[in-house]
């Protein structure tokens, strides 16, 4: 495999489950080093991605090579390199900690001597050394995160795939876990993983995809989709009264784009104090303004729309 | 109190006057999606045993017992070994997936019930899987005509005492134990061994004395002998008011425990 | 034509040791209270054996086989113990168990993100119910042999005829987890294997039942086993255990077959 070949190769990938869709044609590439993110609503096609790039879900249509290999066909010697950490952790609940990792690493076909060394390393790594013999169902969520992606390294895989990695984790866990995945980052393993959160994936993504309905939506750097997708800042206007509405139509033609919510209005402009002084101009007082930066939120937002999809 | 406020006081339903039954309403509404998969191994199962054992095996057992056909012999015994396996079947793992799994007394205990009706109103719907399940299997029997006497009909309340008698201990137990594995023991160590010597397949006279005397201390064979005596009409072996005092007496002891497993485990 | 075939035949060396770790899993996860239920499963089998055959039996007394030799009620009913015993554990680990595993604790989800494919899941399964299953029968073998109810040399050969009930109970079970929909389907297993229980030769010699009942009981599989195994501990030497072993064999193959194949369709989604 000569080095510019991407690790991971998908063109016009497909998975159909009976009459439902939830990947229509995608094409994504990923190469060695990068950390590549897949973004988007709950049913946007994520997950099943993953599953097929995890080498555990058949495509029903289209071409998926994984590290130059065929994924139904050389499904257990591509699965030997991957590390996977399932959006639901699925720990052994009848072993502990330790056990969790060792056993794992015999899957792999790793000797018992060298599995103990490296569940030893991995708790360290992912600060869970104290709590080795402990049985998992105790553990709180974040643990049990820690040690899911943990195994998912016990056979020093080049590719990790995380389905969305901290969800559901309180904020100290969350930067933990995002600290550990840089580290792993910088010492050359590539990243792949889905999430809903924006800020990880400005944080952790070089790359990303926009999914939508099965669908790539947007592809590009966080830096280039905020640039291409949205404007450079962000105004937020609150007004004192029952409707923000009544306020709308006189901020027409105020930036590039007017965003009426319930509880405010959001100004897309590329100065935003500048917006702001206009807004005065007009005899109008909100009750509170902010102005921000644009951030993935907004693109995010502005391309699979605000509704609840699930 | 702001008058929006004593509106909604006014307009909040009255608490169920016996709570206890609503939690009774909450096992049959569910009982009534899976009752049919229940049919077979709680009914039909005993049924099969009569024919497959009673017949089968009675047909080798020339002199009868006791001076009665095997198979007139048996089916009371197996009236009670089966109410004995309904009801510790319905306090094993229900209870116990009640705390650690679905955590139904949970979400129930976060409503105005007490422990109590918690409790009692489990019991209530094992008592009903008994009774239901015996009075079918009476009714088959008796087409069979292995039924002799009316008296066959005092069995009902027999194995309904004889089910509380075992499952409110069981109750008890499926509250404490830490792993569902205890419940698998309590079948091997007690239900089976209960159930295969404690006077249904054969009479406990023909055991060790030692081992004659651990079968009386059973429930299960109090619940036999009763049935026994009400289904062949004859005489108890024992004291009927004895019988019934002994099992009444697990019944109480086992609601007491129970009660206050469930308290320890809910509240906290 | 080596480098296509060679790799297959390495590869089967890669799929038992795949299996195996499979088998190291279960051996981990036996902590205090599983040991206790292990270790005392053997007592199960026993404890009918001596409620049945010796206590029942008393009322009995003596049965004559249709081979014409007059033995015990508990010898008649000892082996068919053994028989519904293997299978009621091969059941037990593969349906109940295994189904635990695989929809409720989803043990298998994250076991196939590694190199092990389902069919080698399946075969460790079997293998670790096969280790189980074939110590309670050796030591329910040596309890008959104490109680004389058979030979020494006699239970030496219904041993591996008992591994071999297991096995292939193991294999059907896995295959029937594969169709469960949910709890209240091993309901149903659980019904139908104790009717397999009363009916299959084993409380009474199967020329008793009704003609009709007879020829039906005769090819359900542990009907073969208990009459392979009672053919061993108590009956006259002869051809007459053939079928039993290729009918069993013929379960074996099918059900894991049949499993592996559906696994790989349920876990591959």
């Amino acid at each position: 495999m000569t080095r510019a070949q991407p690790l991971i190769q998908a063109r016009g990938l497909v998975k159909r489950f009976g009459d439902f869709t939830a990947v229509d044609g995608i094409d994504v590439e990923v190469r060695s080093g990068e950390a590549f993110g897949f973004l988007g609503p709950n049913g946007a096609g994520k997950s099943s991605t993953m599953r097929m790039v995890g080498c555990i879900s058949p495509p029903s249509g289209g071409e998926l090579r994984i590290l130059g290999m065929d994924p139904v066909r050389d499904g257990p010697a591509i699965r030997a390199r991957l590390g996977v950490c399932p959006q639901l952790d699925n720990l052994d609940p009848e072993l502990t900690v330790r056990e969790n990792l060792t056993t794992y690493a015999r899957y792999f076909g790793i000797p018992r001597r060298t599995a103990r060394a490296r569940a030893a390393e991995l708790l360290d790594f992912v600060q869970l050394s104290e709590r080795a013999d402990s049985k998992v169902e105790p553990l709180s969520g974040g643990m049990k995160r820690r040690l899911t992606i943990a195994r998912a390294l016990v056979n020093e895989p080049e590719i990790v795939l995380l389905d969305e990695p901290t969800t559901g984790l309180d904020p100290q866990a969350r930067h933990l876990v995002w600290e550990r995945l840089f580290r792993l980052k910088q010492q050359g393993v590539t990243l792949v993983l889905t999430t809903h959160y924006m800020d990880e994936a400005e944080q952790l993504c070089d790359r990303l995809v926009v999914m939508d309905g099965g669908r790539i939506v947007a592809e590009g750097s966080p830096r280039a989709l905020i640039e291409r997708h949205s404007t450079r800042e962000v105004v937020e206007l609150r007004f004192a009264a029952e409707s923000q509405e009544a306020f709308a139509g006189k901020l027409d033609g105020l930036g590039e784009r007017v965003e009426v919510l319930p509880d405010r209005i959001l100004l897309y402009v590329a100065d935003g104090d500048a917006a702001v002084a206009e807004v005065g101009a007009l005899g109008l007082t909100p009750a509170n303004v902010l102005v921000r930066r644009s951030s993935l939120e907004d693109v995010f937002l502005h391309l699979t729309g605000r509704t609840l999809v699930d | 109190m702001s008058v929006a406020q004593q509106a909604r006081e006014r307009a909040r339903p009255p608490l169920p006057r016996v709570p206890a039954v609503a939690v009774f309403a909450h096992y049959l509404v569910g009982y009534r999606r899976t009752w049919r998969a229940g049919v077979f191994s709680s009914f039909l199962l005993p049924v099969l045993t009569v024919l497959g054992f009673g017949v089968g095996v009675g047909a080798y057992i020339d002199q009868g017992v006791d001076g009665v056909r095997y198979l007139d012999w048996i089916v009371p015994g197996l009236i009670a070994s089966t109410a004995l396996q309904v009801a510790i079947g319905e306090s094993t793992w229900p209870v116990f997936s009640n705390f650690q799994w679905i955590k139904t007394y949970f979400a129930q205990s976060a409503a105005p019930l007490r422990v109590g009706d918690i409790l009692t109103g489990h019991l209530a719907f094992v008592l009903f899987r008994v009774l239901t399940t015996i009075a079918a299997f009476l009714l088959v029997t008796a087409l069979f005509g292995a039924l002799r006497s009316p008296w066959a009909l005092a069995t009902l309340p027999v194995v309904a005492l004889l089910g509380l008698a075992v499952a409110a201990p069981t109750f008890a137990y499926a509250s404490v134990v830490s792993s569902d594995s205890w419940l698998a023991m309590l079948f091997r160590f007690a239900v089976i061994p209960m159930t295969l010597f404690a006077g249904v397949f054969f009479p406990v006279e023909s055991l060790p004395v030692a081992l004659r005397w651990l079968a009386y201390l059973t429930p299960l064979w109090h619940g036999v002998d009763l049935c026994r005596a009400a289904a062949l009409g004859v005489a108890a072996q024992w004291s009927v008011p004895g019988h019934l005092l002994y099992l009444a007496a697990w019944a109480l002891g086992g609601w007491l425990l129970a009660r206050r497993g469930f308290r320890r485990k809910l509240v906290v | 034509m080596v480098t296509l075939v060679l790799p297959r035949l390495l590869d089967v060396s890669g799929a038992s040791r795949r299996s195996g770790s499979v088998v190291e899993r279960n051996v981990a996860a036996l902590k205090s209270v599983y040991w206790l239920l292990l270790v005392s499963g053997f007592v199960e089998p026993l404890l009918y054996l001596l409620s049945i055959g010796v206590g029942v039996g008393a009322l009995v007394g003596d049965l004559t086989l249709p081979g014409g030799e007059l033995v015990t009620y508990a010898a008649f009913v000892a082996p068919a113990m053994l028989a519904s015993s293997a299978m009621t554990g091969a059941l037990a680990e593969t349906t109940f168990n295994f189904f635990g595993k695989m929809k409720y604790m989803k043990l298998y989800d994250g076991v196939i993100a590694t190199p092990v494919r389902p069919f080698e899941i399946a075969l460790g399964e079997l293998a670790w119910a096969m280790l189980r299953g074939s110590a309670y029968s050796a030591a329910f073998l040596a309890v008959m042999v104490l109680m004389d109810l058979t030979t020494v040399a006699r239970a030496l050969v219904a041993f591996p005829a008992a591994v071999l009930v297991g096995f292939a109970f193991g294999a059907l079970g896995m295959m029937l987890s594969t169709f469960m929909r949910s709890w209240q389907d091993f309901d149903l297993m659980g019904s139908a294997q104790f009717t397999l229980f009363l009916f299959s030769g084993t409380f009474v010699p199967a020329e008793a039942y009704p003609s009709l009942l007879r020829w039906v009981v005769e090819v359900t599989p542990l009907y073969r086993a208990v009459h392979l195994i009672r053919g061993i501990s108590v009956g006259t030497a002869g051809w007459s255990w053939l079928p039993d072993v290729l009918y069993l064999l013929v379960v074996l193959t099918l059900g894991l077959l049949v499993a592996s194949r559906r696994m790989g369709r349920l876990l591959y989604k």
